[in-house]
Formats: structure tokens, C-alpha cells, sequence
């Protein structure tokens, strides 16, 4: 395990949540290991005696995650409610507490499985594998982002904007990179007529979606379809190492080898079935999220509902935005996204990401998801007035 | 003989700390009433414990393990050891998945404790009637049956119904509620005998339908009208919201490939995928016919619909159009790739004798494979069904066989054909293709048991995250954790299943809603750790230790079938033994796989050594 608590400290700054030696990391099984020293130690060691978990996770994020987190939290609240899917499935909600002494922590992480405590950093932990605390880390620094400048940009709307709010969005700005990078160079050309060569492809596009920072927590899917067969990121495997993580899933259901298949195959088929697509890349761009849930209704009679009951057709750039939980449930994407694909570029999910088909290859797939993020961060930073 | 008649008559039960709201409910969630029933004296009492016991164990197998704890020592067919079934908190309120409850004895297979968590419709009718659960004791002179219906509980005669498979016995008493019975398996004791509800749904493992035989008790109806009290209506709605969609995100529950659509049975391609099918008495782990006999063969074959549990929304049972059950997975696999069966109606039928004489499939199917293995005789077809027959009636081979694979390997001279941990035979993961399931088996408290830590959610189906499936690297504490978790579960008493989407955080909102006990997710799991180092302290007390927390040895000496680029080797004995030993150091154990004064001093358990 000594090797996992480094490879995701590693992980945390190269991706640029962190800076170097800022995370520390810990390993419990029979005795703790930590990936680095440090005078915390003690105090975490604490937690890991009252709680019963095995791994945890603190460290102080990079800005622009450290300026939206002080604002957040800046009237002692509690907790931050943001209204991604992310948040909403899987963290519920952001804890905050304002000291990283061990009573503190562990008061709040035997609720949720996260604490944000400003100043000092956020902690979070797993009761598996060190790769949970990684996983629900990048989260809480993605719904953060969602939610300061989804909360911007309302406020400006509104009208009910602050001077503080405005110091704050001009200080988060200086970090955001003026435009998101150019398209890669071309990805392996399609179409693909054996499993090695669909294989590599898939790794290889997961891991350019990874590099253009088009995923949180390194989740989203990626599927080709030959044949007869769709292969398919497995659920949990994270973008950037796919190997070994694809589940060829025959059209027919003649094999249920894939169920460890992503929890989006149904829409990934249906998809398939209804445009003819070649391949499928999901990612989930921040400015797409944070675009889908900008609405002008107020006085809608579904507000509060808008993730899986909104009731008007609205579009982007002329890119739909349908509501749709994650997965096959009564409300599940599965249920609005193949529809909505059929006739356009590509579908927003509502407060969730982008699904972007390809015809033979995953190039355009990529490029469709890189165009329609960019749009998105275009027209955002128009609205504010830039 | 006159019937016994005893009536009953609704308790108020206060509630320390409690106000009575106005509407004369003074408990949420729990009723506040154990039923006592004594067959030997034709006796009942109601028991009124308070809520802090409630709340300390929960219910369920926690429960159960209290009213266990006294009588351990004792044989399991000593009239004075407990059968007691228990419910949870949540049963027969909206909390999703919560229609279980656990049946629990002394293990007449393993002679360590005995549980298992069953569906069907038994547990929500038992709070319907108002009880959290019903403990039974002595022994009647004669077959007979317990009826309850809300307060009122009948002893009735039922010799007639000596002989009757499951099957017949739910028929014949036609209740508008819920049954239990056993079958003739039980009846002739039969050491892998199990407890059928509603006819459909197994309290399978650990043979505690020959608990019920040793009471000479056939059956039991319970039909109940009343409501559970929830303290927080909205509050419980909220946290179904977060169940429900967590569940439908899982591709594992809700997913194309997933048990919502396919059963149990979902697990089959991947586990031969894997290469950690059992095949031949675990002499393979690759079954060459898996292709043919997977769900999809089943759902083409027969058109398979769904059904399932009170108060579930997954539906994982299947069934056929004429109405006999497709297998569960640890059925379909072991009556397949287990015995080289090629045969889906044999699968089938052996599934449905299995159900009605009232026999554990696992240990059944497992039985045969290790006698096959002995004899060099292939058993498949209508051979199957022959020596399931002869075990049910325990006529010719069936004298030998119904003790269990353990016993009757031993009496021919070949232990090692018994692919079994404390006498209970393994369900179909080879330990081999996942580590964390060898660990697993062995320190169950229940002998050979796949569900008490479930690795294969993470070692296999990616959740919450994937870990290396062959590696012992850091399974000591997940196993360690595991059990906590699921021993919480099994008290709740909600399903297994909906924990590879859903957490203890989202039911421990659930339960506090329900009963207004204020908890969090690792409240809960402490509960869980409590809980499961009962069971230790109890199977100490007859004996278990480190000597039987261990595999067959032939899962360190033999491999498993390689290919697809990858071998599947022996186990490591010495890193087997190491992530052991490390487990023990974590569940606070001796050396020696002992619990320790100091543990259960932390736990708050009573100690008698």
C-alpha cells in the first residue's frame, strides 16, 4: 500500500489540485504508514484511532480552490450545498469546521466523507483503498468550482452581487487559464476492426480526456462500438488508466461479463442504436456543468427539480441540455440522452457533463467535447461581462 | 390433544426520555416486544426491552446474538437452545430494501454460531404484528405448528403435516400472511437443512432448519395489521431519495447487465471471465459450457420475469414463465460448473428439490462435487436429482452424504475432498482468483460464508473502488471493516446487495429517521464491530480458534485454471498466514484467534472468558 498512498500524493499535484508536499496521505492496516512526515501525523492519528476506516487524505488544495473555499465559508456556515450530480449523488453535501484538531474531524467525518477546513485544507477518507480519499478529494475541489461560479453568475443576474463576492471572482480569475488548449493532434484513425487496436484507442482517448481537464475525479465513460459488441470503460476506472479497465458488451445481452461496464452502458447503446454513432466520450467539463444549470425561470413549477424534470427543451451553442440522473433509474440519463443525441453534436446531461458521439474514431468525439466546453467557458465570461 | 391458545393483548411501551406524541406511539421504528415461546410447556411471555438494548444492538443479528450468547454451550438440539428470529428497525417502514430479517441458532453444520439474513414477506408481517422478534425454546411432543396473528399466538398440532415438502406446506395453510416451514430434509436431519419462507425465499445457510426439527416445530404463520411508528416521515423520505439514487447509478443493481435485470445470476459470466469459477470440486476455476449456461441461456430458455422481497425495489429474484425459480448464482454456478453439469433444466429442477425438501443449495450442490470427486462417479442429469432425493429422505448414499461434505469426506478417508471452512462448503469464488474472499472464508464466523465481508464487491465488481484481487496488501483491515458493515446490515436488518451502491451514510440517516436515535455512519459501524466480536467470544466459547480459521489445503497446493494472459496460482500459505495474523492484531484478537478481555472490555461486552 506504501506504493498506492504515493502514487495518488503524486497524483494530486500533477493534476494541480495540490502543490508538492502538500498532500499527506495515510494507510492503516495494521500499523499506519504515511507517504511523507509531518507534525500533523499526530493528530490524524487520533482520527484514525476513533473512526473505523483505513485510509485519509489531507491537504491543502491550489488556487483557485483556495480563494473559493474562503469565500464559501466566509460567514461560518457549515456546509456548502452545491447542485452538481456529483454533490448531489455521491457527497450530499461539503462539511465545513473551522480547526483541524482531531475531535473536529472525526465529529464530521462520521457523517459525510469529506471536511473542507479552511486555511488548512480538505480531508477526506475510504475505508477500502486510499484511491476513495483521492477520488472524493478531487470532487469536493470540483463541486466547489461548480458551485462558486454557478453562485457568480446568479448573483449577477439577480443583481444581489457583493463587493466581496466581486473581490473574490477577480481574485479566482487570475487562475483560470485564458482559453482551454487547441485540439490534440489527430487520435488513432478509425474505424477499428480488432479488439487490440479499439483497445488501445479507448486508453488512448481517456487519457487526452484526462490531460484537457474534460473529467472530475477522473470518472466519465468512453465507448466504441464494432460489430456486434460495444466496449466500454468499466465503472470506477478512472480515464487516464484504462487498461485492463474495458468490458466488451455484446448488443444482444448474450453475456453479463460486463457488468462492471459503466453505469451509462444503457445510454451508450441506446445512443448506438438510435444515431448510428461509432463512439461515445463522456466527460464532465466544469463550464458545460456550470452552464446547464443556468436558467432564467425562476418561477418555474419544476425549479428544484430541474435535474430530472425540466420541462422545456433548452440549448447551448445549439447543444441540448436534457435532465437525467446517473444510471438506468425512472429519472436516468438513459431515458433523454439517446433521443436528444439524435440530430446534434452533442447533448449536455443538466449539472452533470457532456456526451459527445464520434463516427468511426474518437477524434471528432474529442473534438465535439473540447468545442463544447469551449463554448460554454466563452459564453460564461461573456455573461459576467469579460 | 386440545389446542393451546394463548392470548395476547397490546403493550404500551414507554420509552425513557420519550413523550407520547398524542397518538399513543412512544417507540419508533422498534415495537418494543419480544415474543417468548416455549414448546415444551406450551408457554409464552412477552418481553419488554428497553430501548437502550434495542438501540445498542439494533436488531436483527445483533439482537439475535443476545438472546443466543446465554444458551452457546449448549448442543443445538438441546431443547433449551433458542431458535429466535428477529427483525430490524427498518423493517415495514418505506426504508428501501428493509423487508429481511435473521433467523439464528447454533449451526447444527458447523457447531459455531448460526445466522442468516432471509427475505420474503416474514420479517415485515412480524412487525406488522407488532413484534421486533420471537424467540423460541423447548420442545413439542409432537410435530406442530405456531400461528400468530397480531397479538394472539396459537401452539398447534400438526403431525399430518410430517413428511410435507416446502412446497406443500404453504399451500395447505393458505395464510393471507407470511409462513415459515422446513421440509422433509429437516425432518431427517439433514445437517445443511434450511428454513423456507413464503415457499420461495431460504434462511439457507448453516443448517438451522434442523433447529426447527429438534422442536419437533413444522411451520409457523404470522399474520400482522398494525404500523410501524417512523419518527421522521420527511426525514426517511429524504434519505430513500439518496438510496434510490444511488441505486439506480449502480451498474452492478441497476444496470443493463445487473441484478435487476438478470438475478443474481448476473455474476456468472463474470466470475468464469475471471477465472475463479469453481468447477469439478474446485479442481478448476474455468468452466469450459459457461457460455450455455449463463442468465442469458436461462432468459431466452424460459422468459424469465422478475420478483422479489416486501419493500425492495431491486427485484433480483427470477423465475421462470411456469413458475419454478431460476437459481441464484451460487446455485446456477455450483449445479453447473461445481458438478460439470451441462444441463440448464437440471439446474433447475435440482434448485427446486433443493427448495422443497428444504436443503441448502451451496452445501448440497458442494456435497455432490466432493462425492463425485471420492467416487470418480459423474454426477450430472437425473443423477443429481437421484442423490438429492436420497439425501432429502437420507436413504442409501444419502445416509452419509446428508451430514455434509466434511463429514463424509472424513469417513472416507479423504478430508481434503471437502472444500470446506469449519465444516460449511465454499459458495462459488474460488479464494484463488481473490484474496480478500480467501480471508474472508476463513475467519467467518459462520464457517465457509461469501456475504460476511463480500470482497468480491471490491476484488471484483469495482465498488466502491477496485483493489488488486491478488494481493493480500491491506485486506486484513477491509475484511476487518467489512464484517463490521455487513454484521450492521444483517441487523437493520436491510439487504446486502444495496451496499454496492449505498452506504451506512445514507442508512444511518434512514435509521435515525425511523427510530429518532440520533446516529451517523460510523456509530453504526461501531455497532457492527460490537456485534461481530459477540460472535467471536461465543465461538470461542466452544472452541473455535486460529485452527479453524484456515482453507482446504488444496487451495494452496493445486492452482486454479490460467489463460486469457494471466496465470491463477496457489495461494501463498505464508502470506495467507500473515494477512491473518495481521487481521487478528486489527480485530483485537490473540495469536491464537482468541477474543481478549481488553477487547471486549472497549466494546463494552460481557466477558466470561
Amino acid at each position: 500500500m506504501e506504493g498506492m498512498i504515493r502514487k495518488y500524493a503524486d497524483k494530486l499535484v500533477k493534476v494541480g489540485l495540490c502543490e508538492p508536499d502538500a498532500p499527506l496521505i495515510g494507510f492503516l492496516d495494521a500499523d499506519v504508514v504515511w507517504n511523507r512526515p509531518d507534525p500533523l501525523t499526530v493528530e490524524l492519528q487520533k482520527v484514525f484511532d476513533s473512526i473505523i476506516i483505513n485510509s485519509l487524505l489531507f491537504a491543502l488544495p491550489t488556487e483557485p480552490y483556495r480563494t473559493m473555499i474562503r469565500y464559501l465559508s466566509r460567514s461560518g456556515e457549515t456546509a456548502i450545498y452545491p447542485k452538481d450530480c456529483e454533490t448531489r449523488t455521491f457527497l450530499h453535501d461539503l462539511p465545513i469546521a473551522g480547526s483541524p484538531d482531531a475531535a473536529t474531524i472525526v465529529a464530521a467525518l462520521k457523517r459525510r466523507k469529506t471536511l473542507i477546513i479552511p486555511e488548512h485544507g480538505i480531508i477526506t477518507f475510504g475505508t477500502v483503498s486510499p484511491e476513495q480519499a483521492f477520488i472524493f478529494y478531487s470532487s469536493v475541489c470540483f463541486s466547489v468550482f461548480v458551485k462558486f461560479f454557478s453562485d457568480y453568475l446568479l448573483q449577477l443576474k439577480q443583481g444581489t452581487l457583493t463587493d466581496e463576492f466581486r473581490q473574490a471572482f477577480r481574485d479566482v480569475r487570475r487562475y483560470v487559464p485564458e482559453r482551454i488548449h487547441q485540439p490534440p493532434a489527430r487520435l488513432a484513425v478509425g474505424p477499428f476492426t480488432q479488439e487490440n487496436r479499439v483497445i488501445e484507442a479507448i486508453i488512448e482517448a481517456g487519457a487526452k480526456t484526462v490531460e484537457y481537464e474534460l473529467v472530475d475525479s477522473f470518472f466519465g465513460n468512453i465507448s466504441y462500438r464494432m460489430g456486434d459488441t460495444i466496449y466500454i470503460s468499466q465503472t470506477s476506472s478512472s480515464l487516464d488508466e484504462l487498461g485492463g479497465c474495458i468490458d466488451p458488451c455484446p448488443l444482444d445481452g448474450s453475456s453479463c461479463a460486463g457488468v462492471t461496464a459503466s453505469s451509462e452502458l444503457k445510454a451508450h447503446r441506446e445512443t448506438y442504436l438510435q444515431t448510428g454513432a461509432g463512439s461515445i466520450i463522456h466527460g464532465h467539463p466544469k463550464f458545460s456543468v456550470i452552464m446547464s444549470m443556468d436558467c432564467d425561470e425562476p418561477d418555474c413549477e419544476q425549479r428544484g427539480e430541474c435535474h430530472r424534470r425540466c420541462p422545456r427543451t433548452r440549448y447551448i451553442d445549439g447543444v441540448p441540455i436534457v435532465p437525467g440522473e446517473v444510471g438506468t433509474g425512472p429519472f436516468g440519463l438513459c431515458n433523454t440522452l439517446p433521443a436528444a443525441m439524435v440530430g446534434h453534436p452533442g447533448v449536455i446531461v443538466y449539472g452533470h457533463g457532456v456526451f459527445a458521439p464520434g463516427k468511426v474514431d474518437f477524434t471528432d468525439a474529442f473534438d465535439t467535447l473540447l468545442g463544447i466546453e469551449t463554448g460554454c467557458r466563452d459564453t460564461y465570461f461573456r455573461m459576467v461581462g469579460e | 390433544m386440545p389446542e393451546a391458545y394463548v392470548s395476547m393483548w397490546k403493550l404500551r411501551v414507554p420509552v425513557p426520555g420519550a413523550s407520547d406524541e398524542g397518538d399513543g406511539v412512544l417507540m419508533h421504528g422498534w415495537c418494543g416486544k419480544i415474543l417468548h415461546i416455549d414448546l415444551t410447556t406450551r408457554s409464552v411471555r412477552v418481553e419488554q426491552p428497553p430501548v437502550e438494548t434495542l438501540a445498542r444492538w439494533i436488531g436483527g443479528k445483533g439482537l439475535a446474538g443476545t438472546y443466543l450468547r446465554p444458551h452457546i454451550t449448549r448442543d443445538w438440539s438441546d431443547p433449551l437452545m433458542p431458535l429466535i428470529l428477529m427483525t430490524g428497525p427498518l423493517v415495514n417502514t418505506p426504508s428501501p430494501t428493509s423487508g429481511r430479517m435473521c433467523i439464528a441458532s447454533r449451526s447444527p453444520l458447523t457447531g459455531t454460531i448460526g445466522d442468516t439474513s432471509v427475505g420474503g414477506t416474514l420479517g415485515t408481517q412480524l412487525k406488522k404484528a407488532g413484534w421486533d422478534g420471537i424467540v423460541i425454546s423447548g420442545r413439542s411432543a409432537d410435530w406442530c405448528g405456531i400461528v400468530i396473528d397480531d397479538d394472539t399466538c396459537n401452539i398447534v398440532e400438526a403431525p399430518d403435516m410430517k413428511g410435507m415438502t416446502t412446497d406443500r406446506v404453504a399451500n395447505h395453510l393458505k395464510t393471507r400472511g407470511s409462513t415459515l416451514c422446513i421440509g422433509p430434509a429437516a425432518e431427517n436431519g439433514v445437517r445443511f437443512s434450511c428454513i423456507s419462507i413464503d415457499g420461495h425465499y431460504l434462511a439457507g445457510r448453516n443448517g438451522l432448519g434442523l433447529v426447527c426439527a429438534a422442536k419437533n416445530l413444522k411451520y409457523m404463520t404470522i399474520t400482522g395489521s398494525g404500523r410501524t411508528s417512523v419518527k421522521d416521515p420527511e426525514e426517511l423520505k429524504l434519505a430513500r431519495e439518496d438510496i434510490f439514487r444511488l441505486v439506480a447509478a449502480s451498474p452492478i443493481l441497476f444496470g443493463e447487465l445487473g441484478i435487476t435485470n438478470y438475478g443474481t445470476g448476473a455474476l456468472y459470466d463474470l466470475m468464469d471471465t475471471r477465472h475463479m469459477m469453481p468447477t469439478d470440486n474446485f479442481r478448476k476455476t474455468w468452466f469450459d459450457a459457461a457460455g450455455t449456461m449463463n442468465p442469458y441461456a436461462y432468459k431466452k430458455r424460459y422468459g424469465t420475469s422478475r420478483t422479489g422481497c416486501r419493500g425492495c425495489h431491486i427485484l433480483c429474484k427470477k423465475q421462470t414463465g411456469d413458475g419454478r425459480a431460476i437459481p441464484e448464482f451460487e446455485t446456477m454456478s455450483h449445479f453447473s460448473a461445481l458438478l460439470h453439469n451441462e444441463d440448464l433444466e437440471t439446474v433447475i429442477e435440482a434448485n427446486r428439490l433443493c427448495n422443497q425438501l428444504g436443503m441448502d443449495t451451496i452445501s448440497a450442490a458442494a456435497t455432490l462435487a466432493c462425492y463425485s470427486e471420492i467416487t470418480g462417479e459423474k454426477v450430472t442429469g437425473d443423477r443429481v436429482l437421484d442423490l438429492l432425493n436420497a439425501i432429502g429422505s437420507g436413504s442409501s448414499e444419502g445416509a452419509l452424504l446428508k451430514e455434509g461434505s466434511a463429514h463424509y469426506a472424513a469417513a472416507k478417508g479423504q478430508p481434503e475432498a471437502s472444500i470446506s471452512v469449519k465444516g460449511q462448503e465454499l459458495a462459488a469464488y474460488d479464494p484463488r482468483g481473490a484474496y480478500g474472499m480467501a480471508l474472508a472464508y476463513a475467519t467467518s464466523t459462520r464457517g465457509a460464508c461469501h456475504l460476511r465481508a463480500y470482497p468480491i464487491g471490491h476484488e471484483i465488481l469495482r465498488k466502491p473502488v477496485a483493489t488488486d484481487r491478488f494481493s493480500f496488501s491491506g485486506k486484513a483491515r477491509i475484511i476487518k471493516i467489512s464484517e463490521d458493515m455487513n454484521a450492521v446490515v444483517d441487523s437493520l436488518t436491510a439487504c446486502k446487495f444495496v451496499f454496492l451502491s449505498a452506504s451506512l451514510e445514507e442508512y444511518a440517516r434512514a435509521y435515525t429517521a425511523v427510530t429518532g436515535e440520533p446516529s451517523s455512519a460510523q456509530d453504526l459501524l461501531a455497532a457492527g464491530e460490537r456485534i461481530y466480536y459477540h460472535d467471536r467470544i461465543m465461538n470461542a466459547l466452544n472452541g473455535f480458534d486460529a485452527g479453524a480459521d484456515d482453507l482446504p489445503m488444496r487451495f494452496f497446493t493445486e492452482p486454479g485454471t490460467g489463460g486469457a494472459g494471466f496465470e491463477v496460482p496457489p495461494l501463498n500459505r505464508a502470506e495467507f498466514l500473515d494477512a491473518r495474523a495481521k487481521y487478528y492484531r486489527i480485530r483485537g484478537l490473540d495469536a491464537s484467534g482468541l477474543p481478549t478481555r481488553e477487547t471486549a472490555d472497549r466494546l463494552e461486552l460481557e466477558w466470561n472468558g
